[in-house]
């Protein structure tokens, strides 16, 4: 990769840092992890020991009204959702899913809008300043898999951390440039405070966001 | 929402505002915590020259907002959508409602968008036979509730949990529990089904950015994300405000945005969408999108000299986060859809004189607004300006017109003043306060004891007190104010004693007369320039260093507010400039030019806490002066709880809205009383009257003075002749 040799300057070590106790203060989960296998290893252990994976998702164990009900009786699995991996990397993750008796998707995220339990997703840039991930995600599977999982676990490589929001603002623009284009920034989970001010976490897109930063 | 014919109803609902004991807990709440986790969020930033940045950017916006629309039109539609102008909320609606019907739509999902509670749009959706549902959870709550919101950004602040509760129960036809963090779960699992059968999602924007025709939208729940990618159309309703050039002047904008309005480093989530995205519910997979941009008396206010930087405004709502008197009685009475400072200035040009008649009147003038403003708008004087063309429109009301007729005779105004003296005699005591009110006052103002006019003024005691000093080290004119004149000319005095003690020269003009600002906020413009111009003159012929005023409104209406009124004439400027230059207040004078030390005092280490009136914090921005000289004259400084927020007398105010200024100052004094001081300070006369009251009233022994007496009572006696 072209710029590994910045990783081990100081400056570079200065931004991962910064990026992971900003991600931190967002509520987010973040992990260095050294290679995409650990991540595997990651994701499989969240979904079944640490228990991500129910086969209710959050808020179906309420009292709700019938058509909030029949949408919650659509989700019969635990399902991993990880559209728009490298093929290689997608039939790793699969694998690890089906031994441990989860399902793993990289489409028809449609037919699962119920919600999936894990999301598992790249990121293109991380923000340090702010802690942000950005997600170019044109794709609506990718889309949907960072929106209706209950927890998202997102790899970001280290060479993709830049300082701040102007440091990505080129490769913004190039995104934003082509006809059509759809990118998120991502920080912390989904929250709300607009009942009595309360922080709560978890109102439409994911309960929690784990991070793993990426060597290399 | 706005629905009182005239003041005194309007008055009738922030009173019962004022008795909702929920709403002002969780609004002082609120007010506290966004102080100190806004601060901490702009740790280490140069916040002024960040608002700086967004409002000459926003200014540039303005000078070519035909080609910048232009640009963003062609972007988009490069992309796939289709973008429409609508002039005012009707057409906008109307257009709305045509692309539902043209896509056969009967369910929405609405996320959260000012811009669509100005139209109204979901109730015109709704009159047509659609199912709007709003997405955001406030919004969500508030639409079951049919009302508006009542802040910006956090439409239900005004609700409690066991309010929810029972709207819940009721949506779900189930019994539910007063548990936040369930009751958000069950929003969740309804709303997604809402997503998941819309056939439309509209959205606002908080940026439309020109170059490459996206638009930006900042949440924390995500609802906009789905809203964005579910159905197979997607509308964003905008006003033509939100251009940016760039996508640089959209991060730079987001940047002060997330931080004033929730005190957030940045929100969960900011969503760009650039033309028409991959859709697999939509006709070949791609999504239907319209952008629509809305006018509704914009580009009118835009041309507008004075009020063109209301659209630097970027609806942080910050302005409502501090305003004292939004905190009293919550958004839905200050507020008509748009809420707080902007929203008194927005409720004019967007929804009109009928709807901010009431509310203009009830800006306090304390200047928290202008202070925080992520545009830099000067918000108090656009409310004021406001009030005065409502007034020009529909004819001022009789006590305005009065007391701008005789401001503008000084020497009727004077012989008012000295007049008043005499009939005061029978209900006046012998404490310097009126012992019981005349029957002018009504019932309300009895919250604080009313001072007498002294039995001689200071201009008649001046010609006796002027000290005779050699070789002065500066000569200055004081410049009175009517309070310091004619109701507590003792402050003057002190401050003559002190001034001659360290080689200050004094002159007092008799032709100054008040500084204006009373008849201002009375929304009396014509008088207000009349008076700058008699004091302008009073001052120019005298060759002075400084002009001295020991009321703080007084100084920053002279030193900021007089350029302004005298702006049209160009003779002037020189004059006036020279004039404003040389204005400051008292504490700055004594502590940043007389430099006294703690060698020029004799202390008494008694318990003192300071009172920062508005026009001297903000107004002025002095801050450390008064502070250290209570210290450098041997007290006991003992630092109250929100110091800096306004007392409320805010001059004509307090007898406009006697409830909100008394409870005011009952916060003010219950936070004084807990820091066990002996002596109140203060460096404004009007503040004085008002503590001065509220303590008498309530038998406290906390004495008030102004910061110059405690100075000088202190002071090290010159032998005589030195």
């Amino acid at each position: 990769m072209l710029m590994t040799e910045q990783i081990d300057t100081p400056d570079k070590q200065v931004e991962i840092d910064t990026f992971k106790e900003k991600a931190g203060i967002a509520a987010a989960f973040v992990t260095e992890i050294a290679t995409f296998e650990e991540a595997v290893d990651y994701t499989v252990d969240l979904c079944g020991r640490q228990g991500a994976c129910r086969l209710k998702v959050s808020g179906c164990e309420e009292q709700l009204s019938e058509g909030a009900e029949q949408l919650c009786e659509t989700k019969q699995k635990k399902i991993v959702a990880a559209p728009g991996l490298p093929e290689a990397e997608y039939r790793v993750l699969a694998e690890k899913c089906r031994t441990h008796g989860f399902e793993c998707l990289d489409s028809g995220l449609r037919s699962n809008l119920a919600g999936v339990d894990i999301g598992f997703t790249y990121a293109d840039i991380g923000i340090s300043e702010t802690g942000t991930l950005v997600l170019n995600c044109r794709s609506e599977e990718l889309r949907l898999a960072t929106m209706i999982c209950e927890y998202h676990v997102c790899v970001l490589p280290k060479s993709r951390i830049v300082a701040d929001a102007f440091a990505a603002e080129a490769q913004l623009r190039e995104y934003m440039s082509n006809p059509s284009d759809y990118t998120a920034f991502i920080t912390g989970p989904s929250r709300t405070a607009d009942i009595e001010r309360v922080l709560t976490i978890g109102v439409h897109g994911p309960l929690e966001l784990h991070i793993l930063v990426l060597e290399g | 929402m706005q629905e009182a014919k005239n003041l005194k109803m309007y008055r009738q609902e922030c009173h019962e505002s004022l008795e909702n004991d929920y709403l002002r807990t969780a609004l002082d709440k609120f007010a506290v915590a966004y102080k100190e986790s806004r601060s901490k969020a702009f740790a280490g930033f140069d916040v002024e020259q960040l608002i700086e940045d967004i409002a000459q950017m926003k200014d540039d916006v303005l000078l070519n907002l035909d080609e910048l629309y232009k640009q963003f039109k062609a972007q988009a539609e490069a992309g796939g959508v289709v973008v429409h102008y609508a002039k005012d909320a009707d057409e906008a609606n109307r257009i709305i409602i045509d692309i539902a019907k043209a896509g056969n739509c009967e369910r929405v999902a609405k996320s959260k968008s000012m811009t669509a509670e100005e139209t109204l749009l979901s109730h015109a959706l709704s009159d047509e036979g659609m199912e709007v549902t709003e997405t955001d959870l406030g919004e969500w709550i508030i639409q079951l509730r049919h009302e508006g919101p009542s802040h910006m950004v956090m439409p239900a602040i005004h609700l409690s949990r066991f309010q929810v509760r029972d709207l819940f129960t009721d949506v779900t036809g189930a019994k539910q529990d007063e548990d936040i963090e369930k009751l958000v779960k069950v929003a969740r699992r309804e709303m997604r089904q809402k997503f998941v059968e819309a056939d439309m999602g509209i959205t606002g924007a908080n940026f439309a950015v020109a170059e490459t025709g996206t638009i930006g939208i900042v949440t924390n729940e995500g609802n906009a994300r789905l809203g964005t990618t579910l159905p197979r159309i997607h509308v964003a309703l905008m006003g033509i405000d939100k251009l940016v050039p760039t996508i640089g002047d959209a991060l730079k904008t987001l940047k002060v945005l997330t931080r004033n309005a929730t005190a957030q480093q940045i929100t969960s989530y900011v969503t760009w969408v650039t033309g028409s995205n991959e859709c697999a519910a939509a006709v070949d997979s791609k999504k239907e999108v319209h952008f629509v941009m809305l006018d509704n008396g914009r580009t009118e206010m835009a041309k507008d000299p004075l009020f063109s930087q209301v659209f630097r405004c970027v609806r942080c709502g910050a302005c409502a986060n501090v305003c004292p008197v939004y905190r009293l009685v919550g958004g839905h009475k200050m507020g008509h859809i748009y809420i707080g400072a902007i929203g008194l200035i927005l409720t004019y040009f967007f929804h009109g004189p009928d709807k901010a008649k009431n509310l203009v009147q009830n800006c306090i003038n304390c200047e928290a607004c202008r202070d925080i403003c992520a545009g830099g708008i000067d918000l108090p004087r656009l409310i004021k300006a406001v009030h005065t063309r409502i007034q020009d429109e529909d004819g001022h009301p009789l006590p305005s017109l009065l007391l701008g007729k005789i401001l503008r005779n000084r020497k009727l105004f004077h012989t008012l003043l000295r007049t008043a003296k005499w009939a005061q005699k029978p209900v006046s005591g012998n404490d310097g306060f009126m012992r019981h009110l005349p029957m002018v006052f009504f019932k309300e103002h009895d919250f604080k004891a009313l001072p007498t006019i002294a039995e001689t003024p200071f201009r008649d005691l001046w010609p006796t007190l002027k000290p005779q000093v050699e070789n002065p080290r500066f000569r200055v004119g004081l410049f009175s104010g009517c309070v310091q004149d004619f109701v507590y000319p003792e402050q003057m005095d002190a401050a003559v004693e002190l001034f001659a003690d360290h080689g200050v020269d004094m002159s007092f003009p008799m032709n100054q007369s008040c500084c204006g600002l009373p008849v201002q906020m009375m929304g009396e413009m014509k008088s207000s320039r009349d008076v700058a111009l008699q004091n302008l003159r009073a001052f120019e012929n005298e060759n002075v260093d400084y002009i001295i005023t020991l009321c703080a409104s007084c100084a920053s209406h002279l030193k900021h507010n007089y350029p302004a009124l005298l702006e049209n004439d160009l003779k002037l400027k020189d004059k006036v400039a020279s004039f404003t230059g040389k204005v400051i207040d008292l504490s700055s004078f004594i502590h940043d030019v007389l430099k006294v030390t703690v060698e020029d005092f004799e202390g008494d280490g008694k318990k003192a806490a300071f009172h920062a009136p508005c026009h001297l914090c903000r107004g002025l921005g002095v801050h450390d002066a008064p502070r250290n000289l209570i210290k450098e004259a041997g007290m006991d400084y003992r630092e109250a709880l929100e110091e800096d927020v306004c007392c409320g007398f805010g001059g004509t105010y307090s007898a406009k809205f006697p409830e909100l200024s008394a409870q005011l100052l009952k916060n003010k004094l219950d936070n004084v009383e807990a820091t066990g001081a002996e002596l109140l300070l203060t460096d404004c006369p009007g503040c004085i009257m008002q503590l001065r009251g509220g303590l008498k009233k309530r038998g406290s022994a906390v004495t008030v003075q102004h910061t110059v007496e405690a100075l000088a009572a202190r002071r090290k006696k010159k032998t005589p002749g030195t």
